[in-house]
């Protein structure tokens, strides 16, 4: 018995618990808050699996914000011109996978300062989507909600789980599949051991470069997800700046969820509700606060969460160095 | 049946090095064949060729009768060679079953076998008489154990021929005893082993035949019962060598060097240093011995004032030195040899000169006022490389392209040419061949008999006990004992460094 009485646990019980109470107060608004919540928190959880899926190989990768930010475009404007949800999908998809491969090449063939590589492709994603931009333009649809039969019907998890467009579905089974991966998987070992010390990889027959570029180019491809989920599934628009630092609070969560995709979802999901809060006393008006405050919030979370959290944290040991390969 | 490595006149040129020059060299089946040479001598040449890593220009390796491939090193390795590289390839944060089973993983299906591989690995260790827990994490595990994963790592690809890169170079001396024992064990089982090595006990200890190589060429080929450690010296360094350190009796005097209380953390901020107390009289050499990572770093950096001291003294001379201040320690008159010399003993981009004047460029005679003298620094220079034997082609050569020995010899005569009371030198020997360690010994000798006090740190305890006049025992940051050096126990002070005290 005494072993559950973590303080993770209590954690969870305290947010069951605070979820219980308001339910009990006002059904309907908790449950369309936390519903929201999973919308906004989704996007910085699938952000964070592709920080963890670079970091764990030992690829520092600051250049999600730019990843999401061209995917995006590509998503919105590739539907549009074509008239088609599923063309736009896979040219964000496509455009991703390139972003992570041209960070790949950079950070892995040429040994280049990750940070710097990182800093390119933030640069060229918002020079590229700001001078591409053209006004006018409008999905040919809205992407269509898939309510699951029968599930959708429980209260309260109903709709907060089962109510939502296809890609948050995909996240959702995506950051569960990536965790049994990362740990319980042949490609998941050797991931990590090439992220800690790539040498012992090496010497193991794993090619540490090759690794390095499957898991950053997948990365991409992910990222090239969660940018398609941004302006075509939660947004339904595509404007300047759409990612709006998204890729940055969602390093912080990779470090806050210590590069777990468990912990970086429980992280993203908190972020989730307290702007879906934020939303809900705005529009009942309780409280009056300007929108540049509110816009704020994100930004000084992340700082309070990196202040408080991330002095105990380890990042992968290898992380931010380029491999040469020993002469044995 | 063909043996199973066979070396056959192997020649490889490198730019103004003949790096192998007609090397022939076999191992058959359950014999252990120790390499041994010093730095440079063409060891790891000959065995990146094996590996298929280097072509050579002339000659032919085979293994099991068959000529290798150039280039095929997987094939090389499938073929039964293994290796254990001197740096572990271990990945810290996971467990003892992870690291053995990577790269080759049991599974189930889609995901990992865990069960099977700690079974797999149970067995391994039961088979081959190496005890180890599959659950362990490696960073937990003491360096003796960590070698031993290793070892199994490279057992568990079925090995025939298993090359061991310098094995000794971080193990306590019983920990030593115990690889021997267990290099014995796998030749007993028909496993073939090289033995990389430059300490002469060891492959007295353990070897079948000694190939001794020099200057890329084999200079003999003996075994342990037909030779004896001086002769193995000579071979390896083509001239008589003094093993022993010849040095007369020490006439200490007042204390120099107090060290009081001292505690001092390492960079993860754990307590590396733990409340030490040390005192070194002038004219006289104590040496610290202990296993590496013992504290010894932060023990030298915190006396040098490059670390902070977080409670304790160090006092020269009964005055008490600036904690994180080395210029005033220096002034104090501590002398410091580094133990990473590349890092903290020298200017890689200054010449020769300049790095001899490195600590005191800004004193008469080498300044005046703000303006450098640089007549008297190259005077100094002059004659410190005479004195000093310095091999440099002039004393304007930048230091980075000199030889390790001959880098490590301008710190030592910067330092000892200095007014000395305190000498502080670590692993003053490291990488230094056996012509150049012999000098330095000799010089740390004459630095003691002109009344300085000498605080040596070393990681080889033949060193500490040929040069010492007392010891200092380190374990876990604490001085566990201090005793004579005359007729010290090996043994004794082993198992004191493995913190087994009694």
């Amino acid at each position: 018995m005494s072993q559950y009485l973590t303080k993770r646990n209590f954690v969870f019980l305290g947010i069951l618990a605070t979820f219980a109470y308001f339910y009990h107060k006002d059904g309907d608004v908790t449950t369309s808050v936390v519903s929201t919540a999973v919308s906004f928190g989704l996007p910085l959880a699938l952000a964070a699996m592709v920080g963890i899926m670079c970091e764990r190989t030992g690829i520092v990768n600051i250049g999600i914000e730019g990843t999401m930010l061209v995917s995006a475009f590509a998503a919105f404007f590739v539907s549009s011109l074509s008239g088609s949800l599923i063309i736009g999908f896979i040219a964000a998809v496509l455009v991703g996978l390139l972003a992570g491969l041209l960070l790949a090449l950079m950070a892995v063939s040429w040994r280049m300062d990750q940070i710097i590589a990182g800093t390119i492709i933030n640069i060229l994603a918002t020079g590229l989507t700001s001078f591409l931009f053209k006004q006018g333009h409008t999905l040919p649809d809205a992407m269509p909600e898939i309510d699951i039969p029968g599930l959708q019907s429980i209260p309260f998890f109903g709709p907060v789980l089962f109510m939502h467009g296809p890609i948050t579905y995909f996240g959702l089974i995506f950051i569960i599949f990536l965790w049994v991966a990362l740990f319980h998987t042949a490609w998941g070992l050797r991931s990590r051991a090439v992220g800690e010390h790539p040498g012992s990889a090496d010497t193991a027959g794993v090619s540490v470069i090759r690794l390095r570029y499957l898991n950053v180019g997948l990365a991409g491809l992910i990222g090239g997800v969660t940018g398609a989920f941004l302006s075509l599934e939660l947004v339904g628009s595509f404007e300047r700046g759409l990612t709006a630092g998204k890729g940055f609070t969602a390093l912080a969560l990779m470090i806050f969820g210590r590069w777990n995709p468990l912990g970086a979802l429980a992280a993203a999901m908190f972020f989730g509700v307290a702007q879906a809060v934020t939303n809900q006393l705005m529009i009942d008006q309780v409280v009056n606060i300007p929108q540049q405050f509110v816009n704020m919030l994100p930004y000084v979370l992340t700082i309070l969460v990196l202040a408080f959290a991330a002095g105990k944290v380890r990042p992968p040991a290898a992380e931010g160095q380029p491999y040469e390969k020993e002469q044995a | 049946m063909s043996p199973l490595l066979e070396v056959i006149g192997i020649s490889k040129q490198y730019p103004g090095v003949l790096a192998n020059d007609n090397i022939s060299l076999t191992v058959n089946k359950g014999e252990v064949v120790a390499l041994l040479g010093e730095n440079g001598a063409g060891k790891s040449t000959l065995v990146k060729a094996v590996f298929g890593l280097v072509r050579p220009d002339s000659g032919e390796i085979r293994i099991k009768g068959e000529p290798i491939i150039f280039g095929d090193t997987n094939g090389i390795i499938g073929r039964g060679v293994g290796m254990v590289h001197q740096h572990f390839q271990l990945v810290p944060v996971m467990t003892v079953a992870e690291n053995i089973v990577l790269g080759d993983e049991p599974r189930r299906g889609m995901l990992l076998n865990m069960k099977k591989a700690r079974a797999e690995v149970k067995a391994l260790s039961e088979r081959y008489g190496l005890d180890v827990d599959p659950e362990a994490i490696v960073e937990d595990l003491p360096v003796g154990m960590q070698q031993r994963i290793e070892i199994l790592k490279a057992l568990r690809k079925e090995v025939d021929l298993l090359i061991l890169d310098e094995p000794t170079a971080v193990l306590t001396p019983q920990e030593t005893d115990e690889l021997l024992t267990v290099v014995r064990a796998l030749a007993t089982q028909g496993v073939g082993v090289v033995l990389i090595t430059h300490k002469l006990r060891e492959v007295m200890a353990v070897a079948d035949r000694v190939v001794v190589l020099r200057d890329g060429k084999v200079v003999g080929t003996t075994s342990p019962k037909e030779s004896d450690e001086e002769g193995l010296a000579q071979l390896m360094v083509g001239r008589d060598v003094v093993l022993r350190v010849e040095k007369g009796d020490a006439h200490p005097g007042k204390p120099a060097l107090t060290i009081k209380g001292l505690v001092v953390r390492d960079d993860r901020k754990l307590k590396a240093v733990d409340g030490v107390d040390l005192e070194v009289l002038s004219g006289e050499i104590v040496g610290v011995a202990g296993v590496e990572g013992n504290g010894q770093r932060e023990l030298v950096e915190a006396i040098c004032g490059m670390r902070h001291r977080e409670a304790g003294a160090v006092l020269v001379n009964g005055i008490a030195t600036e904690d994180m201040h080395p210029h005033s320690v220096h002034l104090a008159g501590i002398s410091h040899i580094p133990e990473d010399r590349e890092k903290h003993g020298f200017v890689s981009t200054y010449n020769v000169a300049d790095n001899l004047v490195l600590n005191q460029f800004d004193q008469e005679p080498f300044a005046r006022g703000w303006i450098r003298n640089a007549d008297e620094i190259e005077k100094n220079a002059e004659s410190l490389v005479e004195q000093f034997d310095i091999r440099t082609p002039s004393i304007k050569t930048s230091t980075g392209a000199l030889s390790g020995g001959n880098k490590q010899k301008v710190i030592v005569a910067r330092e000892l040419s200095q007014d000395l009371h305190v000498l502080v030198a670590a692993q003053p020997t490291r990488g230094v061949d056996v012509g150049s360690i012999e000098f330095i010994h000799n010089q740390l000798v004459a630095a003691r008999d002109r009344g300085a006090a000498v605080l040596l740190v070393s990681a080889e305890l033949d060193e500490i006990l040929s040069l010492s006049d007392r010891v200092a025992v380190i374990s876990r940051g604490k001085i566990v004992a201090t005793l004579d050096a005359k007729g010290a126990d090996r043994a004794y002070i082993g198992r004191l460094m493995a913190g087994l005290h009694d």
